[in-house]
């Protein structure tokens, strides 16, 4: 049965723009791991998600639907032979964001796919993350994921993190017609079935990207992992209008040449929080007194909590989200369905671009699930995720102003972004520019092997993963014209990132209207929950 | 396999291009240290009464050496190794394999050789730079597959072991002295270059690299590597 409160709308479809009234409510929104409650200036556009999907009555039975009807391929059942070498590949904890609720969805495929290979006589079936050059995941978020009776029966010989790095472990195939590298998990490669499970949080994850970035390597992911590629993508959202994905479609296509791959993808609504933070999931028009009481209250204890424990507090708040869709099959179509639904959830239509767009910088970002938010995850956020949450065509106008909210802190989590702690020290000081960076550092970092060893032993992000933080702003950088980080709480860190900094989001507004002109026009873009603009120009 | 604690002269004016990885071996990539090693030597005299001398003596000692060890390296080298004197060296050579096999090996790091084995993928010469005497550590140089071994060489005058070391003692300071002379005489940049070690005493080792990684570090060198943003591994 489907819970009551999931039929529950918080607010109309339609209002999801609201233009700033003297009298409109001030404005609630993360700075880091806190929140700013802000009056913004009358005339201000406040783009507001859509409310969430109704998830599917039934998860189980939507799995066992697509599985059963999938797209240009035949149904699972009927791909399966006794005897015959399975790998399941799942997305890593990157995604979703927050963190779900449990069971995560993963572990509801998995109990119906893995009952349904023990039942076709297929025993030799191994499930691994696809984390690519992202940390391994830990004992503890892998149990997370899949459950407790499935993590007994596979972890650790069965049940395991791809290794980017292991001389024995990656196979070549052939390249692509532009002779990008194309490499996959040897595991993977050898088996005569690959079912790959996808969380679809943006519509920029899951399709070719699933199996040929998740489980190749270093030189595979260069083909798009680089500069130019970045800067030729408008959108990252926006798979038509990125070089990024033709790429990794070129790649995928020789991956499904080679391997046979089953692709079972799910879409999931945008309901991020839910009680006691559930305030986070309307608008501030609609708050009730005991909405504002929970605020002030939240607001109180964060400022008498340390910082790690508020991450700690914040990292413990996991997502009630709901599955909106299951489709399964071939790579191309089984994502076009995905795809259709992704944006049924985050497409937001808004008339024109903004001056200046403002942005609540949240605690989190795929890269620090359980960590920090350090300097260059605040780049990634502000110009790689946040800055390309649209459809094609920017939020800010070309030139314009992006100002968001966070401290700025210092800190690095040495465990989880050792490289980043030395690209941010040695590099960024240095250069700027991502094309010298790439062609002077990366493959430095990539091969060091202190870097190696911390990827591959411990659960440190990869050598060359904070160059690609570094290129995932890129074009966000050479569209806008200033960035300011708001309360940043120091003046070296946005120095470095070659940021303005302003005690407060007034000031900011201010510096912003000196740069772009008295009239320019604002957006404030309420994240969470999520959303995409679909700007028409 | 060179067991030169110096390189012997400095090679030609060619662009350094290389890079090797240097590493400490007691505590970086073994749980023992020298102290062991003597004491399988000392176990192994070939008489009950030189045996129970020794093993006594050694034993009376230990806490002298701890304390030489933290106040001052050289000192506690030069201390230590006259523990040797008397010793022949044929013995020291016979046994110096069964050393190996018993007590050594079963002391490497489990990660140690991934580590090793990366850093020769990353095109580096894997060099050890240890204070221990070089015939204790020679079997393990060969198991991990090191390109060279940097380590303290024993004197011996008439086939037994003087208990003086022949200077320059490896520790501390010449540690860095030596693997700059190493990389004039091969070639190599020590700016592209690794050190890992696991204790505050290879500070200079480690500052006179490109790419210092502390591994397994004690107090003082976790604090130096969190200051310095070196990179803290654990082979353990």
């Amino acid at each position: 049965m489907r819970p009551l409160k999931t039929l529950k709308k918080l607010y109309d479809d339609e209002s999801h723009i609201i233009i700033t009234e003297k009298g409109s409510p001030p404005r609630v929104m993360f700075y880091g791991e806190d929140f700013w409650v802000e009056d913004l200036p009358v005339g201000t556009r406040v783009i507001c998600a859509r409310p969430p999907l109704e998830g599917v009555p039934n998860v189980k039975a939507a799995i066992r639907y697509a599985i059963n009807h999938p797209e240009g391929m035949d149904p699972l059942h009927a791909l399966l032979e006794p005897g015959m070498k399975v790998t399941v590949a799942l997305d890593d904890i990157s995604l979703p964001l927050p963190p779900m609720k449990t069971p995560d969805v993963r572990q509801q495929v998995l109990e119906i796919v893995l009952e349904l290979l023990a039942d076709s006589g297929v025993d030799d079936v191994h499930l691994v993350i696809a984390n690519a050059l992202h940390r391994r995941m830990t004992e503890a978020e892998m149990k997370r994921m899949v459950g407790e009776t499935i993590f007994d029966a596979f972890y650790p010989d069965r049940y395991y993190n791809h290794d980017a790095e292991d001389p024995d472990g990656i196979v070549e195939l052939e390249r692509t017609s532009h002779d990008e590298v194309v490499a996959i998990n040897r595991r993977a490669a050898e088996s005569d079935l690959v079912i790959y499970v996808n969380i679809n949080l943006v519509p920029m994850d899951g399709g070719h990207k699933s199996v040929g970035t998740g489980l190749t390597n270093y030189e595979s992911l260069r083909a798009h992992h680089n500069a130019k590629t970045i800067r030729d993508t408008e959108s990252y959202m926006e798979p038509s209008k990125s070089q990024l994905h033709r790429s990794t479609e070129r790649i995928g296509r020789v991956i499904d040449q080679s391997v046979k791959v089953f692709h079972i993808e799910t879409t999931i609504n945008n309901r991020m929080f839910e009680e006691p933070v559930g305030f986070l999931m309307k608008k501030e028009e609609d708050f009730t007194e005991f909405d504002r009481l929970k605020l002030q209250s939240f607001k109180y204890a964060l400022s008498k909590l340390p910082r790690p424990l508020k991450r700690k507090m914040f990292f413990n708040i996991y997502a009630p989200y709901e599955v909106t869709g299951v489709f399964a099959g071939a790579t191309e179509p089984t994502h076009q369905k995905t795809l259709e639904q992704s944006w049924k959830q985050y497409s937001v239509p808004v008339q024109g671009q903004s001056d200046i767009v403002i942005f609540g910088m949240p605690y989190v970002s795929p890269y620090n699930v359980n960590s920090i938010l350090n300097p260059l995850l605040v780049q990634v956020m502000a110009l790689g995720y946040l800055y390309n949450l649209n459809r094609g065509v920017p939020l800010v106008k070309k030139g314009g102003v992006i100002i968001f909210t966070h401290p700025c802190y210092d800190e690095f989590d040495p465990e989880h972004h050792a490289p980043y702690i030395e690209f941010f020290n040695r590099l960024l000081p240095e250069t700027r520019d991502a094309m010298k960076l790439e062609h002077k550092y990366e493959r430095e970092f990539a091969k060091n092997p202190s870097y190696v060893h911390l990827y591959r032993k411990g659960h440190a992000y990869h050598g060359a993963h904070p160059f690609y933080m570094w290129y995932w702003g890129e074009n966000g950088r050479q569209h806008v014209g200033k960035v300011i980080a708001a309360g940043a709480e120091n003046n070296h860190v946005p120095a470095i990132m070659g940021w303005d900094r302003t005690d407060t989001l007034s000031e900011a507004i201010e510096e912003a209207r000196g740069f772009m002109g008295r009239g320019a026009s604002i957006s404030f873009v309420k994240i969470p929950p999520i959303l995409q603009t679909d700007v028409r120009l | 396999m060179t067991h030169e604690p110096r390189a012997e002269s400095p090679s030609t004016t060619a662009p350094r291009l290389g890079k090797a990885a240097f590493f400490d071996v007691d505590g970086t990539l073994i749980s023992t240290n020298v102290v062991h090693a003597y004491g399988y030597y000392a176990l192994n005299e070939g008489s009950y009464l030189g045996i129970a001398r020794r093993g006594l003596t050694t034993l009376a000692n230990l806490p002298l050496f701890g304390v030489l060890n933290l106040v001052d390296r050289k000192i506690f080298n030069e201390y230590f190794y006259r523990q040797y004197e008397g010793l022949t060296e044929d013995r020291l050579l016979t046994l110096n394999q069964d050393l190996f096999d018993d007590v050594i090996k079963p002391a490497i790091f489990p990660r140690a050789q991934d580590l090793i084995d990366q850093a020769r993928r990353a095109g580096c010469r894997v060099v050890l730079v240890t204070g221990a005497l070089d015939f204790t550590m020679s079997p393990l140089a060969r198991h991990l597959g090191a390109d060279d071994l940097i380590a303290n060489r024993m004197q011996f005058v008439g086939g037994r072991a003087t208990g003086k070391v022949i200077p320059p003692i490896i520790e501390g300071a010449n540690k860095a002295d030596v693997i700059r002379d190493y990389c004039e005489k091969h070639g190599i940049s020590l700016g592209k270059s690794f050190a890992y070690s696991d204790s505050a005493s290879d500070y200079a080792m480690l500052t006179a690299v490109g790419r210092p990684t502390a591994v397994n570090p004690d107090l003082r060198l976790r604090a130096l590597a969190r200051s310095y943003n070196w990179p803290v591994l654990d082979l353990r």
